[in-house]
């Protein structure tokens, strides 16, 4: 029977949790490089125990680390003691932290500002990596959603990444701007059925495609609409928090938008509500069933304003007919006097079957359900506050 | 023998107890002191000085002889108490933050 791991990313640290087949018993190790920020750990599905991890820290930057034995041991890539830090020229050599945008004259040139939230233009700035996305068949191969938003790949397992400026350079990059949370492609989906085609999401821009393996970008926000943006045909500016894919079906997304929980059936061409019944349609994750791919799971939070669950009861809505029509689901799961929130990139699901669907809160609780959300459970209780779930079948 | 004490999280990023010892050809300035620091920590790259500008991160500062250096042209010679290892150079964090 398989076992199941699950990559938590936390304010203070990363944590790795693993159960088997049954997903009752749980193992926790970590900390994993405690006291920094975890925004992201997420495995290759070509080689599970390879694991990409974003460390970062507002006092010393940006670390990119890798485990390719399922968590035990970490490095950063490519580095070694004595190696020279820079080239002869002086220049800072490639390393596997080393984000710098493209700023040349080819490709580069134009993309120089984003709108900034006093609707100055600003400098780009790279501050944080905030997704990794290993590729679905090269474990050398990932992307990086980084903040200020771009892309980012590497081919060589995370020694050295390198931007693909297509994304910014699309032309609509001077009127992205930043939420409150900053501006980031904080969301990176592959097309299992088209290794070309890439959606990424950006808050608040929105959500872009790409067709060329990331030469060129094309937004994808037609139909979506906003309370705080008078033109309803505008091109980008939205705040998108999530999209999420069933591989079997690729045409097909989901989106939790800043409010109004959407889909499309065009591969991001054109969406439409699918809120239906749910409590508020305000949130930030969206996943979708591992077998299911008209199953969608997502948990409401009161507003913008106040991020918590309504009425103080935690509870995840699941559609069982991609959306309109959704179910609470709350065995399990507290009912009362619950006000934490669940931030986009924590909430997951596992391939086993029945699926195994986890997320975790800012309360540090980590919820697990192996029953395809009918039933929960706590698997951790009170870790920092989480970042980012990402579970996958092992072994 | 130069003297380097890290903050915290990065004495544990390079996997070092207690302060760190360096041998600095030529003249002690923060930038040859940053450089053989990063030569033998390469793990520590990008998280004192930016990857691109080289320059000090925000939230860092340096102190030696009870004096901020931060704001130093980095090919400064440092203090000479620095250069002799008789006090050592202070890589601090900034106290900001939760």
């Amino acid at each position: 029977m398989s076992r199941v791991r699950v990559l938590v990313g936390t304010k203070k640290g990363g944590f790795i949790l693993t159960s088997d087949g049954k997903r009752q018993k749980w193992e926790v190790s970590g900390p994993h490089f405690g006291g920094w920020e975890i925004y992201h750990m997420k495995g290759s599905q070509a080689e599970p125990n390879r694991i990409y991890a974003s460390q970062t820290s507002g006092w010393f930057g940006q670390i990119v680390q890798r485990s390719d034995d399922g968590g035990k041991t970490w490095h950063q890539p490519g580095l070694k003691p004595g190696e020279p830090t820079t080239t002869p020229e002086g220049m800072p050599l490639g390393e596997s932290n080393r984000f710098v945008y493209d700023t040349s004259p080819a490709t580069g040139k134009p993309m120089t500002t984003h709108q900034f939230f006093d609707g100055t233009q600003h400098p780009w700035e790279f501050k944080r990596v905030w997704h990794i996305e290993p590729s679905l068949t090269d474990p050398n191969v990932a992307y990086a959603g980084v903040e200020d938003a771009a892309i980012f790949r590497t081919s060589d397992g995370g020694k050295t990444w390198h931007e693909l400026s297509g994304l910014r350079g699309h032309g609509s990059g001077s009127q992205w701007a930043p939420g409150a949370g900053g501006m980031g492609v904080h969301t990176i989906v592959q097309d299992p059925s088209n290794p070309s085609r890439l959606f990424v999401a950006i808050s608040a821009a929105g959500v872009f495609r790409t067709d060329d393996a990331g030469k060129t970008w094309a937004p994808k926000n037609k139909g979506l609409t906003s309370q705080y943006m008078p033109d309803p045909n505008v091109e980008v500016g939205f705040c998108v928090h999530r999209i999420a894919m069933h591989r079997s079906r690729p045409s097909t997304l989901f989106m939790q938008l800043h409010w109004h929980v959407c889909r499309s059936d065009d591969g991001g061409d054109t969406w439409r509500k699918v809120s239906g019944n749910l409590p508020s349609d305000f949130g930030f994750p969206v996943v979708v069933h591992a077998h299911e791919p008209e199953t969608v799971y997502v948990v409401p939070i009161l507003s913008d304003s106040l991020h918590y669950p309504p009425e103080g009861k935690l509870r995840v809505y699941r559609s069982r007919v991609g959306g309109n029509e959704w179910e609470p689901l709350t065995k399990g799961l507290p009912q009362s006097d619950c006000y934490v929130n669940i931030l986009r990139g924590a909430m997951s699901v596992d391939t086993l079957d029945p699926c195994g669907i986890y997320f975790g809160t800012t309360g540090g609780q980590v919820y697990a359900s192996a029953d395809s959300g009918d039933s929960w459970m706590p698997i951790v209780r009170d870790l920092p506050a989480v970042l980012s779930v990402e579970a996958q079948a092992i072994g | 023998m130069i003297r380097i004490v890290l903050p915290f999280h990065l004495r544990n990023l390079a996997g070092v107890d207690g302060e760190v010892l360096l041998e600095v050809a030529g003249p002690v300035t923060q930038r040859a002191v940053l450089d053989a620091l990063e030569l033998k920590y390469p793990a520590l790259r990008g998280t004192i000085r930016d990857h691109g500008t080289l320059k000090r991160r925000p939230f860092v500062r340096y102190f030696a002889c009870r004096t901020d250096l931060s704001h130093d042209d980095p090919d400064t010679p440092l203090p000479e108490e620095v250069a002799r290892g008789d006090e050592a150079f202070q890589i601090v964090g900034a106290i900001a933050g939760g």
